[in-house]
């Protein structure tokens, strides 16, 4: 078999840019997933079952279905909806952030669970009201605990967003089914994408272990 | 400066507290005992709402807790608690600790709540300590900087739960010398405790506790060598 690093570097300029919309993927729907994870969090956890109710759907539906359908559907039905058009971008960015949003609710609910009793007492206490509490004693704590799960979370984001390239979002894997067609090899085009996500994925990884390591006290 | 009328507190179908009725006034240190699962807990926790009150009332300077419309936020900063499980923030250094309600509540400024802080360390005999985190202290030390930590907000009333409980026998002294110094100074302390020695000392009246009642209270003395009750004599017969 040869491998052929000149068709590689022939076509390194769409690898390229693919991979600038995957991290631009990445990120707003890290942004956006994580914010939207956190109201979910909360409002799965209010006190009134009732209102907690939906926040719990919203979870089950989008922990219970495969990603693949949910971007189709919000692309092919969910954004033309709205917009009157589809946009494979704007979907992929909604389809990445409503998944991940339902994942890392839970990561964020179960590390504000799993912060002792005692420390919202304490803050109680000494006269801070509950807001006061949580912004202060519970989720700096509970950050700390949910940086690991969160940063698999992002991981999983990151790999998911290959699917993109199944709605023609002009992303990393798009352009490397792209080469497989212009170029009919398979080796060269998938390799070269395996590559670019493994040093994505592991710049996260060491990113968020040095961030664990700042915020490691005592 | 505390009243309690005719408070009852259930969980759920448990009652835990049937009709507690007792008055503290200002300057006045109460120490509460009883057996295990008698409610002093729960009845200390309902002085500052950390229970929710199911029927009577609870009245500080007052205000009354069982009333929707009282701000119990602000109630609480007239009321500090010592927890038997020092609940200090781990992820803040011990002046942090000490400084952050009265910053973030009381609105004092940074500078002043540390030279606050500082002044309340040495208090309880830990200036050195003001920058390392909690989990480096001792037991007693985590104790002594909790009990800091509360008086930062300037409290008019101590409740403390169990404060030596959870310390190794040769760290109980040291707590409660901070307490029995808080006591000289004139502070109102509710005090729940096994230890009979502290209530008989430092007590003023001493409140025996059983099945959710008051059972019998009176001043240390009198209490611990003429008890009256039958459940009383039988209780102090073991603790002591
Ligand atoms: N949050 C709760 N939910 C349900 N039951 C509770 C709760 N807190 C306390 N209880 C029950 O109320 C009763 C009294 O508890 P409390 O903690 O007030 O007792 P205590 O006198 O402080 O005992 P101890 O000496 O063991 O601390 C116990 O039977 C306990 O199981
Ligand atoms: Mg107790």
């Amino acid at each position: 078999m040869d491998f052929r690093f000149d068709l590689i570097s022939e076509y390194s300029s769409f690898f390229l840019k693919g991979t600038m919309l995957t991290i631009g993927l990445s990120i707003a729907s890290i942004l956006f997933g994580t914010i939207l994870g956190l109201l979910i969090g909360l409002g799965k956890m209010m006190k009134n079952n009732f209102l907690a109710q939906p926040f719990a759907w919203y979870i089950v539906f989008f922990r219970g279905t495969p990603f693949l359908v949910q971007i189709l559907l919000i692309h092919f039905a969910v954004v033309p909806l709205f917009l009157g058009k589809t946009n494979a971008i704007v979907a992929a960015i909604l389809a990445l952030s409503f998944c991940s949003a339902a994942y890392i609710a839970e990561i964020f609910r179960a590390g504000i669970q799993s912060i002792d009793r005692g420390q919202m007492e304490a803050a109680r206490s000494l006269g801070m009201n509950h807001l006061q509490a949580m912004r202060y004693v519970i989720l700096p704590q509970a950050f700390k605990r949910m940086i690991p799960p969160l940063g698999n979370e992002f991981i999983v984001l990151i790999k998911d967003s290959s699917l993109a390239a199944l709605i023609a979002a002009p992303e990393l894997m798009y352009w490397g089914r792209a080469m497989q067609g212009q170029y009919f090899r398979v080796w060269e085009p998938y390799l070269t994408a395996a590559v670019i996500y493994l040093l994505l994925t592991l710049s996260l990884s060491f990113l968020l272990t040095k961030l664990e390591r700042r915020l490691a006290t005592g | 400066m505390i009243k309690v009328r005719n408070l009852k507190k259930s969980f759920g179908h448990h009652e835990v507290l049937k009709n507690i009725n007792v008055s503290v006034q200002p300057q006045e240190v109460v120490v509460v005992i009883g057996p295990s699962g008698s409610g002093k807990s729960t009845f200390l926790r309902c002085i500052n709402l950390l229970e929710t009150i199911s029927d009577g009332h609870v009245y500080i300077e007052g205000i009354d807790l069982a009333d929707k419309k009282t701000d119990i936020n602000k109630v609480r900063t007239e009321v500090g608690m010592v927890f038997q499980q020092f609940n200090l923030f781990p992820h803040k250094t011990v002046i942090e600790n000490i400084m952050l309600s009265p910053m973030k509540v009381r609105k004092v400024a940074a500078e002043q709540a540390r030279e606050k802080g500082l002044a309340l360390l040495r208090k309880v005999g830990l200036e050195d300590k003001a920058d390392a985190y909690p989990d480096s202290l001792s037991g007693g030390q985590k104790q002594r900087v909790a009990i800091a930590r509360a008086l930062a907000m300037e409290p008019k009333i101590m409740l403390f739960d169990e404060p030596t409980s959870a310390l190794d026998p040769e760290m109980v002294g040291e707590v409660l010398e901070v307490m029995k110094q808080l006591a000289k100074e004139g502070m109102t302390m509710v005090v729940v405790t096994h230890e009979m020695g502290f209530a008989r000392e430092v007590g003023d009246r001493v409140i025996f506790m059983d099945g959710g009642f008051i059972v019998e209270e009176n001043v240390p003395s009198e209490l611990f060598e003429n008890p009256k009750e039958e459940r009383t004599i039988s209780f102090l017969s073991k603790v002591l």
